[in-house]
């Protein structure tokens, strides 16, 4: 079949078909003969989405700077586009070269999160490979998944041949290397997976084995040949490898269309119920001259007219005042706009948000008090001040900015209806001083989310909260956070729900995922796409009970699904901090003290290879 | 700052718009313009106010999925750059599809392009069995029509309008295999454009037409 006599005619029937073109700035296209491997790198969601992934950008860069190594790129076709090819039979195809996805060596899907779980089946499936990997042999590609969601890959074990673990820039290297030599000597699908699972932080599950006891818990995950090896480790580059100075450049508007540079990877705050918190440590630092030089080359080659600086708390970067000050001065005349998505309250100076100004056309400032009283603060260990809030937001105003967004969550443990209302009490008092300061222009647009309990997090162990309360709770907000200057946005229970089951789910869970995308299911994340009904019948229908799995308080000594994957944070750690959330007791920034959460001991000789300033764990004493 | 440190410099840059990029519809179309500039380095001048914008106008929008061999747009910058200056920085950084292919420097002052657009030619290629002497006949019976009452959306709102005084001129030949070639005069003025899938679409033919292309931008001063 020829993919472009299809694609003219199917493109104009569809909404956004740019989505589908490729031939992007800075998208590489390689010569696939003269290539040795292949991959697909795969985002299961739309192309907006995908395209605003640096996971998938990073490994791009990388894996095409291998003289024999190609990588293309595949988005989840909108639901439109999906109709239209199955109509017209066109396989799944990559954006750079139009290839069908089947004929990659590899297919490495990124996975942040888990709703995205029925849209790696579909991909696979418009691919026209087996989606159980049982099915799958030497003719199929080798399909992999990495990302924030797989540290519990267990409901993906039936789909999915390899999970990479961690940092992924040195390990697709390693699978690059297996597979390419696998390829020269020609060896079967079983001892290519033997190869990698000798890979540090790569798991091929069908080389392990669960057992259950008779209420269902894990009782016991063993390997079943001598290359699968326990605990599986995760990755880490001890230093952040040089960022990507070539970014794509998105014709149609993306979700986050600008240039990005990660500034910093992991948070030393600890916050409990922050997945990405736990599972991304050690704070690793990139140096300030590394990020000028770099933010100079992508604006070069890009054109972006902004550019984020990433963290998941960009303000507590060490030289944050001083890049920030650097960048105004640079590229405020130039029209370059700064923009930092993640800002902690107590590390907000009057001062950065003076240089921030200096950079324009920012809209609004996000922060995520994610709670409002003081005691359920110090639960979550996330103690920040109202004051210092309000004084933050006082400033923000003041500086011509309109729009404050606020990030709340309900349900954390031992919250009350009290915390809820002083959520009301914060908001108003947030719009109160914006109106003094600029009248009523002053808005504050609330999001309140309700807390999923992640694995590898201090709350693995939390059960959702209840249907009914979070009902209650939601119609409170709504009822007082209504009126002008404010807007409130909130999630759907069942949406939760479904994320909760999947985030602590276990191997059983394959079926009803297989069985939901069967009847439809797809874009889970979407509100307008979810299907509520296909799932409550896959769940039905495979027996899979969601109440043990999102709704019922987990003892600390039962194994968890994923216990066999490890972080480097301790499960000891995870306990204390559990019991110290329950006292109320806060761990403050662990870059002031070390609250031994294992990843120093875990990655000893990383830590030993670099500066002490590179991490915000403290330099290795000598023993 | 003061209205003399204006933009020194405007300059008309005639494009062509090919391939994927037909996909590509006119708002991303000028963001990818204002990066290209970027990428160039060009001293584009910047709009004032609170958000301030790179001044640069396009004369028409081209409908999603239509070519375009002959577009043109303004840019003011804040330097003198010789014509030939631009289109060398702009040709290394120009996204596969779109193509520079000629510069020229116009007064400051002269009116906007869109204020002077007139009309605008397009081709579209027809893979149609029907003979052309059975489409030259659709051609005159639609021409002879005084109203063609059309809808099409505007704003996210249908919007009823009267196609036949759009349409200038209208004429069927036979090209290549079998293709007809049938290429049409709509104008394209700031009291109204006709749009060529309009014109497909009232003759019957929206499905048979391969490509469209705009091949020509009408504009006052033409003459």
């Amino acid at each position: 079949m020829n993919v472009e006599n299809v694609l003219e005619r199917i493109l104009p029937t569809v909404t956004r078909p740019a989505r589908y073109t490729g031939g992007e700035w800075n998208s590489i296209v390689k010569d696939w003969d003269a290539c040795e491997v292949h991959w697909a790198l795969a985002f299961p969601d739309t192309y907006e989405i995908g395209m605003s992934n640096l996971g998938l950008a990073i490994l791009y860069d990388i894996l095409n700077r291998q003289a024999d190594v190609l990588a293309e790129r595949v988005y989840a076709p909108w639901v439109d586009m999906e109709q239209a090819m199955r109509a017209a039979g066109l396989p799944l195809f990559s954006l750079e070269s139009h290839r069908p996805i089947a004929e990659f060596d590899i297919v490495g899907f990124g996975l942040p999160y888990e709703q995205l779980y029925t849209n790696l089946l579909n991909l696979l499936d418009l691919a026209g490979l087996p989606v159980l990997a049982g099915e799958r042999d030497e003719r199929h590609p080798l399909v992999v998944a990495g990302g924030g969601a797989v540290f519990n890959p267990e409901p993906l074990v039936d789909f999915v041949d390899a999970f990479a673990l961690g940092d992924g820039e040195q390990v697709v290297l390693d699978l690059t290397r297996v597979i390419r030599q696998a390829k020269r000597e020609g060896v079967s699908r079983e001892s290519l997976l033997r190869r990698l699972a000798g890979i540090g932080g790569v798991y091929v599950p069908r080389f392990y084995e669960v057992r259950y006891h008779d209420d269902g818990t894990v009782a016991e995950l063993k390997p079943t040949v001598p290359q699968a090896r326990l605990p599986l480790r995760k990755r880490i580059v001890a230093t952040l490898p040089p960022p990507v100075t070539r970014p794509l450049v998105p014709y149609i508007d993306t979700v986050h269309n600008r240039a990005a540079i990660e500034i910093q990877r992991g948070c030393t705050r600890g916050c409990r119920f922050c997945h990405a918190g736990m599972v991304y440590r050690p704070v690793r630092e990139r140096p300030l001259n590394e990020i000028l030089d770099a933010v100079d080359e992508i604006v070069t080659n890009s054109g972006f007219e902004e550019i984020a600086l990433l963290s998941l708390s960009s303000s507590d970067y060490s030289h944050i005042e001083t890049l920030i000050r650097e960048l105004a001065a640079r590229y405020g005349p130039r029209h370059l706009s700064v923009s930092l998505p993640s800002l902690r309250v107590e590390s907000v100076s009057v001062d950065l948000m003076e240089q921030l100004r200096l950079t324009g056309r920012r809209s609004s400032f996000t922060f995520a008090p994610e709670a409002a009283t003081e005691r359920l603060r110090g639960v979550i260990n996330k103690p920040i001040a109202d004051d210092d809030l309000l004084a933050v937001a006082e400033e923000v105003y003041s500086r011509g900015w309109k729009t404050i967004k606020l990030y709340f969550m309900i349900g954390h443990p031992t919250q009350t209806l009290d915390d809820v209302a002083a959520i009301v009490d914060l908001v108003l008092a947030v719009r109160a001083v914006g109106r003094r300061s600029i009248g009523r222009k002053a808005q504050v647009n609330v999001s309140v989310s309700t807390l999923v309990p992640k694995p590898h997090t201090p709350f693995q162990w939390v059960p959702l909260a209840d249907e009914d309360d979070i009902r209650t709770q939601q119609a409170f907000l709504k009822e007082h956070l209504r009126g002008p200057g404010l807007k409130l946005n909130w999630n759907g229970y069942q949406e939760t729900l479904l994320e909760a089951v999947l985030s602590r789910g276990d191997r059983r869970l394959g079926a009803a995922i297989l069985r939901a995308w069967e009847l439809g299911a797809r874009f889970d994340g979407w509100g307008d796409q979810f299907k509520v009904e296909a799932w409550r019948q896959a769940f039905r229908e495979t027996g899979i009970e969601v109440g043990f799995y999102a709704r019922r308080p987990r003892p600390l000594d039962e194994i968890m699904p994923w216990d066999h994957i490890d972080t480097g944070v301790t499960k000891s750690y995870l306990i204390r901090d559990y019991e110290a959330s329950l006292r109320g007791e806060t761990r403050l920034d662990c870059r002031e003290q070390c609250y031994a959460c294992g990843i120093l001991t875990a990655f000893r000789e990383e830590r030993a290879g670099v500066a002490a300033e590179a991490w915000g764990c403290p330099p290795l004493t000598a023993r | 700052m003061t209205q003399d440190q204006g933009p020194r410099q405007r300059l008309r840059i005639g494009f062509a718009k090919r391939s994927q990029l037909k996909y590509i519809a006119h708002l991303d179309l000028a963001r990818t313009w204002e990066r290209a500039f970027r990428r160039a380095g060009l001293p584009v001048a910047y709009s004032q106010g609170f958000n301030p914008r790179p001044r640069f106008q396009i004369a028409a929008a081209l409908p999603v999925g239509v070519t375009g061999r002959a577009e043109l747009l303004d840019v003011w910058l804040d330097e003198p750059t010789s014509p030939e200056q631009v289109l060398a920085r702009l040709r290394p950084v120009l996204p596969v599809g779109l193509a520079v292919l000629s510069s020229e420097q116009v007064d400051l002052r002269a009116p906007s392009l869109q204020s002077r657009m007139r009309a605008a030619d397009y081709v579209a290629t027809l893979d149609s069995a029907e003979p052309v002497a059975a489409i030259q006949a659709r051609i005159q019976e639609l021409l002879a029509e005084p109203v063609l009452l059309r809808q099409r959306q505007h704003k996210g709102k249908l919007q009823r309008y009267d196609l036949r005084p759009l349409i200038q001129t209208l004429t069927a030949e036979a090209g290549e295999g079998g293709q007809v070639s049938l290429k049409m005069r709509l104008q394209a003025s700031p009291q109204g454009a006709g749009r060529p899938d309009q014109v497909l679409e009232a003759l019957g033919l929206s499905l048979a037409a391969s490509a469209i292309e705009r091949t020509r931008l009408h504009f006052e001063f033409d003459k």
